[in-house]
């Protein structure tokens, strides 16, 4: 059934795609889940969804309300979406070192916009949206780094979806900012796959990002539980970037640089089953379509062109 | 203690690069190279050149909460932590902990 009663109703069920070329073996396979698939263009549809949904049965979101959000852009046009359909404002403070693309989406569904500086990423932008969540009580932030229902929508979604379609999966690989996507994701399949590899893969950006004026302003989201994942990969730019350009050309996947990272992994834990002399199933998220980044340069000339021009920008 | 050095040694020193924030710690140095077996070791050898460089990233024995450490790429909490093992040649980095969404 692929007809919906609005736009909302369309909100995940994404295919599972396999990747014959990139995959190292008939035992050991690569799955890629397309969360591009969704109706803003990526997986954040899920958890901005839910967390609205959950907000409105508690009472917390009611008509005519303002929402505010912390984020580096695909939370808050999944909200962005949300909120126009459902009738709410919608204020979004995102780190001003992100692309053009997700300032332009935002203004069309007609969100508000707050810039926090470029030095220390989505960490300054927490940090000034709490701040003005103390400044307008009667304001909604959902926090999204916090919110038990953005874990919630992986647990009740996506980790389900994953399952019906690769019974026999082995590992998932998935990307790290809130970590909803893994905590979610993870704990179901660790509830129903024995034995079962989860592996976070964060993206590794430019200085500027990490340019915190103190160790402790660094920021760890409350959701996150390390006893969930196995293992966790730091990524760079390059090879970030290499993978994107694979998945384009070995399997013809537009995907974001993030979704680069996460194949990176994958692709070494397939490299590990192959050594091993094991089978793998491999499931990993496609996290959103490159569209919003042809700006920032990452898809024009060499490699380490690319890699210069996202360097400072938030890739991820 | 030369003895020692020599059997455990003609260590090719270990890469660790450093976040801008630490870098007083290490006269504005991105990378420092230092050697040790278990990280807790390597952050010992640091600390010997780079005074109060381990204060910094490690509480109460343990990582500091907002300080994440990569050994060639992989988060050291799932590898051991302060006892996660070290060889020659690798490469350890330091950043601390971000946020993204």
């Amino acid at each position: 059934m692929a007809r919906y009663d609005s736009l909302i109703g369309s909100v995940g069920h994404t295919p599972l795609v396999g990747l014959p070329r990139l995959s190292p073996s008939a035992e050991v396979r690569l799955w890629a889940k397309l969360e591009d698939r969704n109706p803003t263009g990526s997986v954040k549809d899920r958890p901005a969804l839910f967390m609205v949904e959950q907000a409105e049965r508690s009472g917390l979101l009611r008509p005519g309300c303002t929402v505010l959000e912390p984020t580096s852009g695909n939370t808050g046009i999944s909200l962005a979406m949300v909120c126009r359909l459902r009738g709410y404002r919608l204020v979004c403070v995102m780190p001003e070192n992100t692309s053009v693309e997700r300032r332009q989406l935002l203004e069309m569904y007609g969100a508000e916009i707050v810039y926090s500086p470029a030095a220390g990423g989505s960490n300054e932008a927490v940090r000034v949206a709490k701040r003005m969540a103390d400044e307008h009580p009667d304001w909604v932030m959902l926090y999204q780094y916090g919110n038990p229902a953005n874990a919630l929508a992986h647990y009740e979604s996506t980790g389900p979806e994953i399952l019906e379609d690769l019974p026999t999966i082995t590992h998932f690989v998935a990307g790290l900012g809130t970590t909803g996507t893994l905590m979610g994701t993870g704990r179901y399949l660790r509830e129903h796959v024995p034995g079962i590899t989860v592996v976070a893969a964060e993206p590794r950006y430019g200085e500027l990002v990490y340019g915190l004026r103190n160790i402790d302003e660094g920021f760890v989201p409350e959701l996150y539980d390390p006893t969930l994942i196995d293992s966790r990969f730091s990524v760079g730019p390059e090879d970030a970037l290499r993978r994107t350009r694979q998945l384009i050309e070995e399997e013809g996947i537009f995907a974001g640089p993030s979704t680069g990272a996460i194949l990176h992994a994958a692709l070494g834990f397939a490299a590990k089953a192959v050594q091993a002399g094991e089978r793998a199933d491999i499931a990993f998220i496609v996290c959103d379509g490159g569209w919003k980044y042809l700006s920032t340069g990452a898809y024009a000339g060499t490699l380490a062109e690319a890699a210069e021009k996202i360097d400072g920008q938030l890739w991820a | 203690m030369l003895a020692s050095t020599a059997t455990r040694g003609l260590a090719v020193a270990i890469e660790v690069r450093i976040p801008t924030i630490l870098r007083p710690h290490t006269g504005g140095e991105k990378s420092v190279e230092g050697k040790g077996e278990t990280l807790a070791d390597l952050l010992d050898d640091l600390e010997s050149r780079h005074g109060g460089l381990k204060a910094r990233l490690v509480t109460d024995g343990a990582l500091a909460r907002f300080v994440n450490v990569y050994v060639n790429d992989e988060d050291v909490r799932f590898m051991g932590g302060m006892q996660a093992p070290l060889k020659d040649g690798d490469s350890v980095t330091v950043l601390p902990a971000v946020a993204g969404g």
